[in-house]
């Protein structure tokens, strides 16, 4: 199977695209990647997702889908190497939901760095709450699959690169080294294996890239 | 046999999409109706995180968050089964059931709409992703999403139009067109004909009669 099969359009910056490439790394999955320019977007990207318009989107043969983690599932379906999702289906419904309120926390802590006042406060204690619940999650393991990374690990992935970022601009800290010793162990851990360190976005430009979407925001919610 | 319990409210979607998949696999279960304002410690105790229903608890093992308890329904007991079998069309699949699970906040929104033009505004974006739905999830015009029999995408559907028929008798607010959804329209009337379907769905006279003072009181504390 040749690297034109699979085809990844995704955004430099996006941290759920990114899990894609993960995975598709990890299993040794050749890929041709094409890089979308999410304010400029392309008639191929409203074409392969006309429904929500975004990226991540994978393109396998004729048959494309969206959705990072719907697509790992799909990857792992497909490629059996390298098993990303758990073995038994009790484990995999746990790691559905702790993926799933993944990407509630991350939007939460999104948003906790745009917003103002009393709106911020709030997502931030509500983000603040949630990663405690995920430190108990991590407890006595390496990583959220156990000795490998899986695909709970690509699904919090986020909070290894983008978060910092996020805390630094919002001035705020959603992930507490103190409170959350696991997770910062995780962090180490995942952001030194092999594949996961030589795939990382670049810091400036996801800096200028959050300023520009904090800008964006407020030119269009007046009444925030 | 390990032991099967679902905590859930009788009149909500989410519960119901568990017992509609519980029922459509001839799953013996134990139902505990819970109450949102009285919720029972084991409840607490099993989904701390949200601490919401439906809750299906497996053998002790409790399991959270409606279609995520649907797929592992199917996994365990895959006879009827509610997913295709092919990676791509369950890509499909399962991309549906999160579009339409996204549509929960504008449900939300007509229920919570202090004023006529808040819940005009709410109606136009149900609209919109209903649209959506008729245009790109029902285009094939087969009789259900998984064919000719129902699959996860029409209980996952089927469970929110059932809400919004409800929620459109308690509001006086006209949702599902027929000229405008002619589609979906048809699919729902096939839907509620499934023999599983009708013998486990509250009558509508009942969800009215339970939900109308509850929107009422939710919409007073907010």
């Amino acid at each position: 199977m040749g690297s034109q099969d699979v085809k990844l359009l995704n955004f430099l910056l996006s941290p759920v695209g990114r899990r894609v490439e993960w995975a598709l790394k990890l299993k040794g999955v050749d890929y041709e990647y094409i890089e979308e320019d999410i304010f400029n977007k392309s008639n191929l990207l409203l074409e392969l997702n006309p429904v929500h318009k975004k990226v991540p989107v994978l393109v396998h043969g004729q048959k494309s889908m969206a959705e990072s983690l719907i697509i790992l599932e799909y990857i792992d379906e497909t490629w059996k190497q390298y098993p990303l999702l758990p073995h038994h289906p009790y484990q995999r419904a746990l790691a559905r939901f702790w993926a799933k309120l993944s990407d509630e926390l991350a939007l939460g802590a999104w948003r906790a760095m745009v917003r103002r006042g009393d709106e911020r406060e709030k997502v931030l204690k509500e983000a603040i709450e949630v990663m405690e619940k995920i430190e108990q999650l991590i407890k006595g393991n390496k990583f959220f699959g156990g000795n490998n990374i899986g695909y709970l690990d690509l699904a919090f992935g986020w909070i290894t690169c983008w978060l910092p970022v996020w805390e630094e601009i919002g001035s705020m800290q959603v992930l507490d080294p103190l409170k959350c010793p696991s997770i910062s162990s995780w962090k180490i851990h995942f952001l030194n294996h092999p594949i996961i360190k030589d795939n990382l976005p670049p810091r400036d430009q996801m800096i200028s890239y959050c300023h520009r979407r904090i800008e964006e925001f407020y030119s269009t919610h007046h009444a925030y | 046999m390990a032991e099967v319990k679902l905590h859930g409210f009788w009149y909500s979607p989410f519960t119901l999409r568990v017992v509609w998949t519980l029922n459509l696999k001839d799953i013996p279960y134990e139902n505990i109706e819970e109450d949102r304002f009285n919720k029972s410690p084991q409840l607490l105790q099993y989904n701390p995180v949200h601490k919401k229903t439906p809750v299906l608890v497996h053998d002790g093992k409790p399991i959270c968050e409606s279609m995520i308890i649907v797929e592992y329904i199917d996994e365990i007991w895959p006879q009827n089964s509610l997913l295709p079998a092919d990676p791509y069309d369950r890509a499909q699949a399962r991309f549906w059931v999160k579009y339409i699970d996204e549509m929960i906040s504008t449900l939300s929104a007509i229920i919570r709409s202090k004023s006529s033009e808040d819940r005009e505004k709410a109606k136009e974006n149900l609209w919109e992703r209903l649209g959506v739905v008729e245009d790109q999830c029902l285009k094939d015009e087969n009789k259900f999403y998984g064919g000719d029999n129902i699959n996860i995408v029409d209980i996952a559907l089927g469970s929110f139009v059932k809400f919004i028929e409800v929620l459109e008798i308690t509001f006086k607010v006209e949702i599902l067109q027929t000229e405008r959804f002619p589609h979906l329209h048809l699919w729902f009337n096939n839907f509620k004909d499934v023999q599983v379907i009708k013998e486990n769905t509250p009558h509508q006279e009942k969800f009215v009669a339970f939900l109308k003072p509850l929107f009422e009181k939710i919409l007073a504390s907010s």
